[in-house]
């Protein structure tokens, strides 16, 4: 199953008779690498255009886009050694989220990450990547063994968001989210979340309370999906291209109002489309940021995470305020002048 | 004042201070509202619960509790916070803080101007009134949600101040009490708004293993979303007041996700407490009373701590 969203078929149009004439080429014996070598000039141009032009919602798209590397397809090109480990000792096992041992470069380190199915039946059991509470339970359980153990948590995420399901309330899945949360800014070991896909609300940030956040270029983070919010605001799920653009949700987004700490660059036309080249992004950023974070001791290593949540937010005093408010006012009317 | 709001001594029982920066700024008067000359429609409501018709003054008088049957009405947080704290004792923290509109924000309305319609309308900045003041002679941390501010949402400006008062508490080595009432997390603020969960609960943490000192969470109608999945939630002791609404997803949300009804009484304060997340339903004339024995049992002239003793 090969799934070609809109803006992606000027590219591979471009692509396939590029195939085609090297087919061509090697069947007839004809010299064609004039044309295939222009058309391929074509094809990188539109390419890094079409990356950059890409609209909030194409960027949902792609986040969501069902040929994406999943956690497990990043842990096994970027660990070695993992080992998946089960439950949350309170009755129930989320395969929603995986977590589990596993060594960087040589180093003990825990993975975790939400986990979407490629099939009817796998997506059912993973359900679509919507945790559970006993999933985010499970998850706490590993994070602190490998906190009391200094061992460095790295966590992907990639969820539409929490479940929204009477079992998932009954067994509280506010409080799950919640303390999760909390014991994360707690921990004495380096944390690092990177947000691969989705980062669907408090479904996401159970697993993304870190010292750093990377967002792979064509991930989105988000207090609602898109859909969601148009439901509410516009009475309208279709308005959800309207709502991607107003809620800032891109990576580049995420950056300016300082919840990422870095985009990282997916190559080629996308994770979905080169995931081996987007890994090797993701690990070289991973390995720098983790050599950076190893430079700090424990109690350093939880301030450095408060400080980073501690500023995140548009607070203003009161003269602020109405500065900023006055210059608003003038705007407008300015521009119902002009309009 | 008359409702127990004034500015008194938050210090007047005791708790070091030390010349905390936070106690800097001199105390200030709560911002109140020009009382509304409405006809006098305005002055009788019917209770949604038992359909008898009530008298307001009566009702604000008992606490926005119905005399017939008890149904809770909300409550404005400075009533609330007049129930609660000790007269004349609370004294106001960061009422001069107010939101940004960072993503610039437009849906209906702009955010900007929706917020400045807001402020105009209840005189107050956010959905979020907090300061020091005693309970029952014990100094505490108090924050109280505004739901009639955008529906309590918690923006930028609601989560420095929640995070404030745990910061203060800590600072102060007194107990957190935080009064939730909330649709979750403002959507206008975007993911900033859910960097407030993180940014707060962090802070909770801090006066968990920092100060050593507890946090009561009281759940009031409603209490969801964003809220309840941060530090409504993690109360050392968590109190419910009577039928609130109190859960993570919106009902609406689930019934459209599994496509049949939802069982009796669900997401209910009942229903919490027969699933084992609340530790008591207390109603609202008898919330002061229990938050005092709680915090007595808690803190009051606190023995050497078992792993201290020589
Ligand atoms: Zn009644």
């Amino acid at each position: 199953m090969d799934l070609i969203l809109d803006f992606e078929r000027p590219l591979m149009e471009l692509r396939r008779r590029i195939e085609s004439l090297k087919t061509l080429q090697a069947e007839e014996g004809l010299d064609l690498s004039a044309s295939i070598e222009q058309l391929d000039l074509q094809a990188r141009r539109l390419q890094g255009q079409m990356l950059r032009d890409l609209s909030p919602w194409q960027r949902t798209l792609l986040s969501r886009h069902p040929q994406r590397p999943y956690s497990l397809d990043w842990i096994s090109r970027l660990f070695t050694e993992w080992r998946e480990l089960h439950g949350d000792r309170a009755g129930h096992d989320d395969a929603a989220i995986v977590c589990g041992f596993a060594r960087y470069k040589g180093r003990p380190v825990a993975v975790l990450g939400h986990q979407k199915g490629r099939n009817t039946k796998e997506s059912l059991k993973r359900n679509f990547g919507m945790p559970r509470p006993e999933g985010y339970r499970k998850a706490l359980r590993l994070m602190g063994l490998a906190a009391r153990f200094g061992r460095p948590i790295i966590t992907l995420i990639d969820t539409p968001g929490a479940y929204p399901g009477v079992d998932a309330e009954a067994r509280g899945q506010a409080e799950a989210i919640a303390r999760n949360i909390m014991e994360m800014s707690t921990f004495q070991v380096p944390v690092i979340c990177v947000v691969i896909g989705e980062g669907g609300s408090g479904g996401a940030l159970a697993l993304g309370v870190g010292n750093r956040t990377l967002m792979l270029e064509n991930s989105t983070y988000s207090v609602i999906s898109p859909e969601g919010c148009a439901a509410i605001l516009w009475r309208d799920r279709a308005e959800g291209p309207r709502a991607a653009e107003a809620l800032r949700i891109t990576a580049k987004d995420c950056l300016h109002l300082g919840v990422a700490d870095e985009v990282v660059p997916e190559p080629g036309s996308g994770a979905h489309r080169d995931p081996d080249g987007a890994a090797a992004a993701l690990d070289a950023a991973l390995e720098r940021h983790l050599g950076e974070l190893s430079l700090l001791d424990g109690p350093a290593l939880r301030e450095d995470r408060y400080a980073r949540y501690r500023k995140l937010g548009v607070v203003l005093e009161e003269a602020e305020r109405l500065a900023v408010i006055r210059a608003k006012l003038a705007e407008t009317a300015a521009r119902e002048e002009a309009g | 004042m008359s409702n127990g709001i004034g500015n008194g001594n938050p210090n007047g029982n005791g708790g070091p201070t030390g010349g905390s920066r936070w106690f800097e700024q001199p105390p200030k008067p709560l911002p109140t509202r020009p009382q509304s000359k409405g006809p006098d429609k305005d002055l009788w409501l019917r209770c949604p619960s038992c359909a008898e018709i009530l008298y307001r003054p009566v009702l604000a008088e008992r606490g926005q509790v119905c005399p017939h049957c008890s149904h809770h009405f909300r409550i404005e947080a400075s009533a609330r916070v007049a129930l609660l704290a000790d007269p004349g004792s609370f004294v106001v923290h960061d009422d001069h803080l107010g939101p940004g509109d960072p993503l610039e924000f437009s849906d209906a309305k702009p955010y900007h101007k929706r917020l400045l319609d807001t402020q105009k309308k209840l005189g107050v900045l956010d959905a979020f009134l907090s300061g020091s003041c005693t309970i029952d002679g014990l100094p505490v941390e108090l924050g109280v949600f505004d739901f009639r501010f955008m529906g309590g949402s918690m923006g930028s400006v609601v989560g420095e101040k929640v995070t404030r008062v745990f910061e203060r508490a800590t600072e102060r080595r007194c107990p957190a009490i935080v009064v939730s009432a909330s649709g979750g997390a403002r959507m206008q603020e975007g993911i900033l708004s859910l960097m407030q969960m993180a940014k707060s609960c962090a802070a909770l943490a801090k006066l968990r293993d920092e100060a050593g000192q507890p946090y009561i969470s009281v759940l009031t109608d409603p209490t969801t979303g964003g809220v309840a999945a941060s530090f409504a939630m993690l109360g050392d002791l968590i109190f419910a007041e009577p039928n609130a609404l109190i859960g993570f997803a919106g009902p609406r949300v689930i019934q459209q996700t599994i496509g049949e009804n939802l069982p009796e009484g669900f997401q209910t304060s009942e229903y919490l407490l027969a699933h084992g997340m609340v530790d008591l339903i207390v109603p609202r004339n008898e919330l002061r009373a229990t938050l005092a024995e709680s915090l007595r049992w808690l803190v009051e002239s606190r023995p050497v701590a078992i792993g201290e003793a020589r």
